[in-house]
C-alpha cells in the first residue's frame, strides 16, 4: 500500500506525459472534423483581362458556428504535380468564393490547390491550367456592334451626302443668334468674350466650342471687333490661339490677330471664375459665349455678364448645368445642339451626314427602348435587360 | 414708375441684402426645425451601422476649401459614425488643393474621436488622375500608394496588414465635389463590385439619381441636408444641423421673392391688358 | 501634307485606342499606358506654354501701366509666392498650410457661397408663370427646393419632401437619360468626325 503511495508521482507524471497528448491528438482531430472540406469548383484563367491572371472558384464552406473559424485560405501552386505546393496568396475568410491570382506567367502550367490558413486541410488539385491575355473583352460585345451599327450607318449616310442626296437641319436659334450678337458688339464698340469652358481641349463639347470659335473668329476678323479668351487649361489656350489664328488668317486680316487676348488664366474653377468675372465687369463685352463644359461656374459666370448687359449665348453638354444657363443667357444650346452647331454654321454636307447619323441612331434607340420596355413589362422577359448589360471594364 | 414695375424690376442687390439677413437671422435666434430623413442617406446610415467592427472602409476625398461648408460636415458625421462603429477607414485626396484640408481634417476628427493613427485610419494622401489610380487601388493600394500621406510605407502601419485591395475592404464612400464620382461607379463599383455610396454638394446631387435607381450606389448623401440627416442618424447635431434652419429660411426666402415677383408680373400683364 | 499628316496621326491613334476599348490584351493596354504618359507630358509642356502666357500678359499690363496694373503685382506675387513657398518648403510646413487655411481657402470658399446669391437673383427674374410650360417649371422649382430643406417637411405636413422626391426620381432621371443618350451620340457623331478628317477647325486654317 505504502508503495502504491511512494509511486503516485511516478504514476501521475506518467498519465500527464501519456494521457495529454492523447487528449490533444483527440481534440485536435475534434477541431478538424468541424472545419468542413475544401473543394476548388473551377480554375481557369482569368476572362476579358490582360493575361498574368488566374482565377480560382472553390464552394463557400458553411462553419459550424461554435467553433474557432480559421482567420482565411492560402492558395497553394506548383508547376507540376510532381513539385511541392507552395502557398503564393492569403484571402481572409469570409470573402468572395474566388480569387484572382495576378503576376503569373502567361502560358505557364499552374496547377492549384486552396487549404485553411493554420491547418493541414486542403483541397483536391485543380489544374492544370494556362493565363493568357485575351483578344476581346465578351462582356463588351453589345458596345462593340453598337459602334459597328453606328459607324456603319454615319458611313452609309456619307456616301449618300457625297452623291448629293439632301439633308436638312432644323433651325436652332441659338447658333442664328451668333451673327447678331457679334453685330451688336460691332456697333457698340465693344469687346466679345468667348469663354471655351473647363474641359479638356479633347474634350468633345471643346472640339465643338472650337468650331464655334472659328466661325466667330472669322467675322470679328471682318469685323475688326476684339475678341477676348480667356482659357482655363493650358492646352485650351494653344488650340484656341490656332483656331483664332487661322480665322483671322481666311478672313484676310491676320494683321488683327492678338494672340495676348487670348490668355491662360489658372486651372482652378472658382480663381478663373472671378477672373473671368473680373474680365466681364471691367472690359464690358457685348456679347458673352460659354461654350463647352462647365460645372458650378456657369450661374455665376451668366448672372455677372447679364449684369454687364450682355447679350449671352452659352451652351453645354453638362445636363446639370443647362437650367442655369437657361436661367441667366439669351439662347442656350442644350447638349448636342452644341456638337451640331459646326454641321450648322458650315452646311457641309459631310458634317450634316453625320448629324443625319446620330439622329437615326437617336431613333434606333428609341424603338430599342419601346420594344424592351413592353417585352420586359408584357412579356416578363429580360432578354434585352441581359443583352444591354454591359460589363464596362 | 408704379410699385409693382419697381417690384419687376427689382435691384439685386436687394436680393442679395435679404439673401444675407436671411441667412444672419436663424444663426442669432437659433432656429431648430425638425429634420426628415431621406431613403438614400439612410442607406449609407444603414450599411455602415451593420458593418462588423474591425472592417475597413475606404473614404476618398475630393473636394476643396470652395465646397468644404457642405462637405465638411459630412466628413465629419461619417468618420464620427465610422469611428463609433471602431471601424478602421483607409482615407485619400484626388484633388490637389484639397488635400491639405482634408487632412487637417480627418486629424481634427481623429483627435476628437481618440483613435490612433495607422490604427484606427491612415491617409494616403493625393495621386493625380484619378481613373489610373482606382484602377492601380483594384489590384493593390500599395501599387498607387506605397507610403501613406505622411512617407510612411503602407505595410509598416499596423491597420493596413492583410489590407491588399478593394477585396479586403467593405464599402467605399467617396466625398466628392468633382466629376470623380463617375469614375469611381465606372472604373470602381464596376470593375471592383464593391458597395459604392456616394456623398455630393447639392447641386450636384440630382445628377446622380440614375446610378442610384440602377443600383450602381448603395446611396447619396446630398449636401448640407444630407449633412444634416446623417448627423441626426448618429445623434450628434453639428454645423450641418445648424445650417439647416439657415437653409430652410433662405428657401423659403427665394420661394416668396419668386411669389412676390409673378403678383407683379400678372398686375402688369392684367394693366396693359395681355391676354394669352 | 501639312493637312494630311496631323488627319492620319488623328485617324490611327483615335482607330487604335478604340480598339483598345474592346482588346484587353496586355499590348493594347500597353499602348494605353503609353499615350496616357504622354497625355501627361503635352499637358506639362502645355502648362508652362499657359504660365508663361500668364506672366506675359500681366508683365505688358504693369510695363505700360494700362488699367487696372495694381491687380496684375497681386496676381503675379501670388503666383512666385505660392510657387517658392510649396518649392522651397514643403506642402506640410507651417508657412504652406498658413496661406492655405488664411487665404486660400476663405477666397475660395467665399467664391463658391456666391452662388447662393445668384441663385436668388437668377431665380427671382426666370421663374415667371408666363405660358402653362412655365407655370410647371416654376411649381417644380418651388416644390423641390421647399421639398429639400426641413421647413418644407414641417408647413406642407411631410408632403412635399415627398413629391420633390418623386420629381427627382422619376422626371429627372428621365430627362437627363435622354440628354445623356443624345450627348452620347453626338459625342460619338462628332469623334467620327474628327477621326474621319471631316471636322478639322481644332487644327486651325483649313
Amino acid at each position: 500500500m505504502l508503495d502504491g503511495i511512494k509511486n503516485l508521482p511516478i504514476v501521475f507524471l506518467l498519465s500527464i506525459i501519456i494521457i495529454f497528448p492523447i487528449q490533444a491528438i483527440a481534440g485536435e482531430g475534434q477541431t478538424k472534423s468541424k472545419l468542413p472540406n475544401l473543394t476548388i469548383e473551377k480554375v481557369m484563367d482569368t476572362p476579358n483581362d490582360h493575361g498574368r491572371s488566374i482565377t480560382i472558384i472553390w464552394k463557400k464552406p458553411s462553419f459550424d458556428s461554435s467553433f474557432a473559424i480559421p482567420t482565411g485560405y492560402k492558395i497553394l501552386r506548383a508547376d507540376s504535380l510532381r513539385s511541392n505546393f507552395d502557398s503564393v496568396e492569403f484571402v481572409p475568410i469570409g470573402k468572395s468564393k474566388s480569387f484572382d491570382i495576378q503576376n503569373i506567367e502567361d502560358g505557364k502550367t499552374y496547377y492549384y490547390r486552396i487549404g485553411y490558413a493554420n491547418t493541414e486541410i486542403i483541397s483536391n488539385i485543380a489544374g492544370p491550367v494556362q493565363a493568357k491575355g485575351n483578344w476581346f473583352h465578351t462582356g463588351k460585345t453589345t458596345t462593340f456592334v453598337v459602334t459597328i451599327l453606328f459607324c456603319a450607318l454615319t458611313l452609309g449616310i456619307l456616301i449618300f451626302a457625297r452623291r448629293g442626296g439632301e439633308l436638312y437641319i432644323r433651325p436652332i436659334s441659338g447658333i442664328n443668334a451668333i451673327d447678331d450678337a457679334i453685330g451688336r458688339a460691332t456697333e457698340m464698340g465693344k469687346p466679345i468674350l468667348f469663354v471655351p469652358g473647363l474641359g479638356a481641349a479633347s474634350d468633345v463639347a471643346t472640339i465643338a466650342a472650337f468650331t464655334i470659335l472659328e466661325h466667330i473668329a472669322k467675322i470679328t476678323a471682318e469685323y475688326k471687333t476684339r475678341i477676348i479668351v480667356p482659357c482655363y487649361a493650358p492646352e485650351t489656350m494653344i488650340v484656341a490661339q490656332e483656331v483664332v489664328r487661322a480665322s483671322y488668317l481666311d478672313a484676310g486680316r491676320p494683321d488683327l490677330y492678338n494672340d495676348k487676348e487670348i490668355f491662360f488664366i489658372t486651372q482652378e474653377q472658382f480663381p478663373y471664375t472671378a477672373a473671368v468675372n473680373g474680365i466681364m465687369l471691367r472690359d464690358r463685352p457685348a456679347a458673352n459665349f460659354f461654350l463647352g463644359k462647365f460645372y458650378a461656374e456657369s450661374l455665376m459666370l451668366a448672372e455677372t455678364g447679364f449684369e454687364a448687359g450682355a447679350i449671352q449665348i452659352a451652351g453645354t453638354d453638362e445636363a446639370i448645368q443647362i437650367p442655369f444657363f437657361v436661367a441667366a443667357c439669351d439662347y442656350t444650346l442644350m447638349g448636342e445642339e452644341l456638337y451640331a452647331a459646326s454641321a450648322y454654321l458650315s452646311k457641309d454636307p459631310m458634317k450634316l451626314a453625320t448629324l443625319k447619323a446620330e439622329d437615326w441612331g437617336k431613333a434606333g434607340v428609341i424603338i430599342f427602348l419601346i420594344i424592351g420596355v413592353v417585352v420586359a413589362s408584357v412579356f416578363g422577359s429580360d432578354f434585352f435587360i441581359r443583352l444591354l448589360d454591359v460589363n464596362v471594364m | 414708375m408704379g410699385i409693382f414695375e419697381k417690384i419687376i424690376k427689382l435691384d439685386r442687390r436687394i436680393i442679395f441684402l435679404v439673401i444675407f439677413l436671411s441667412v444672419i437671422f436663424p444663426l442669432i435666434f437659433k432656429v431648430n426645425i425638425p429634420i426628415n430623413i431621406t431613403p438614400e442617406v439612410r442607406n449609407v446610415y444603414n450599411l455602415i451601422e451593420n458593418l462588423p467592427e474591425g472592417s475597413v472602409i475606404v473614404v476618398p476625398c475630393e473636394y476643396a476649401p470652395d465646397t468644404m461648408a457642405e462637405l465638411e460636415p459630412m466628413l465629419y458625421a461619417v468618420l464620427r459614425h465610422c469611428w463609433e462603429k471602431n471601424l478602421r477607414v483607409v482615407a485619400c485626396g484626388f484633388y490637389v488643393t484639397g488635400v491639405t484640408l482634408i487632412e487637417q481634417e480627418i486629424k481634427y476628427m481623429a483627435k476628437q474621436m481618440n483613435k490612433k493613427y495607422g490604427k484606427d485610419y491612415i491617409f494616403l494622401g493625393y495621386r493625380p488622375y484619378p481613373a489610373a489610380v482606382i484602377n492601380s487601388m483594384g489590384e493593390d493600394f500599395r501599387q498607387s500608394f506605397p507610403t501613406d500621406y505622411y512617407g510612411t510605407p503602407l505595410d509598416s502601419l499596423p491597420m493596413m496588414r492583410g489590407v491588399k485591395n478593394f477585396n479586403d475592404t467593405k464599402l467605399v464612400l467617396t466625398i466628392n465635389a468633382t466629376s470623380g464620382v463617375d469614375y469611381w461607379v465606372l472604373f470602381g463599383h464596376e470593375r471592383y463590385g464593391f458597395p459604392l455610396a456616394i456623398g455630393v454638394t447639392a447641386v450636384m446631387a440630382a445628377d446622380y439619381y440614375h446610378y442610384l435607381n440602377s443600383g450602381q450606389i448603395v446611396g447619396i448623401i446630398g449636401g448640407l441636408k444630407g449633412a444634416a440627416e446623417y448627423e441626426s442618424l448618429v445623434h450628434h447635431k453639428g454645423l450641418a444641423t445648424m445650417g439647416m434652419s439657415i437653409q430652410s429660411f433662405v428657401h423659403l426666402v427665394i420661394v416668396l421673392f419668386i411669389i412676390i415677383g409673378n403678383i407683379a408680373y400678372f398686375v402688369i400683364r392684367k394693366r396693359k391688358g395681355i391676354n394669352r | 501634307m501639312k493637312r494630311e499628316l496631323p488627319i492620319a496621326i488623328t485617324f490611327i491613334c483615335a482607330f487604335i485606342l478604340t480598339l483598345q476599348y474592346f482588346i484587353p490584351h496586355r499590348s493594347f493596354e500597353i499602348m494605353y499606358e503609353i499615350s496616357n504618359i504622354w497625355i501627361q507630358i503635352i499637358g506639362v509642356f502645355a502648362m508652362i506654354l499657359g504660365i508663361i502666357s500668364l506672366i506675359m500678359l500681366h508683365w505688358e499690363k504693369i510695363k505700360h501701366k494700362k488699367e487696372n496694373w495694381g491687380f496684375s503685382i497681386v496676381t503675379l506675387a501670388s503666383l512666385v509666392g505660392m510657387s517658392l513657398v510649396g518649392l522651397i518648403a514643403s506642402e506640410n510646413s507651417p508657412v504652406f498650410e498658413w496661406l492655405y487655411n488664411f487665404i486660400l481657402a476663405p477666397i475660395s470658399a467665399t467664391m463658391f457661397a456666391l452662388l447662393a446669391f445668384f441663385i436668388a437673383s437668377a431665380a427671382y427674374r426666370a421663374f415667371r408663370a408666363r405660358t402653362v410650360v412655365a407655370t410647371i417649371l416654376l411649381l417644380a422649382a418651388v416644390i423641390v427646393m421647399l421639398g429639400r430643406v426641413p421647413i418644407g417637411s414641417l408647413i406642407s405636413f411631410g408632403i412635399f419632401p415627398k413629391m420633390a422626391e418623386i420629381l427627382v426620381n422619376y422626371p429627372n432621371v428621365a430627362a437627363k437619360r435622354a440628354i445623356f443618350m443624345g450627348v452620347g451620340l453626338g459625342a460619338a457623331a462628332t469623334a467620327l468626325k474628327v477621326m474621319l478628317g471631316i471636322e478639322r477647325s481644332y487644327m486651325g486654317s483649313d
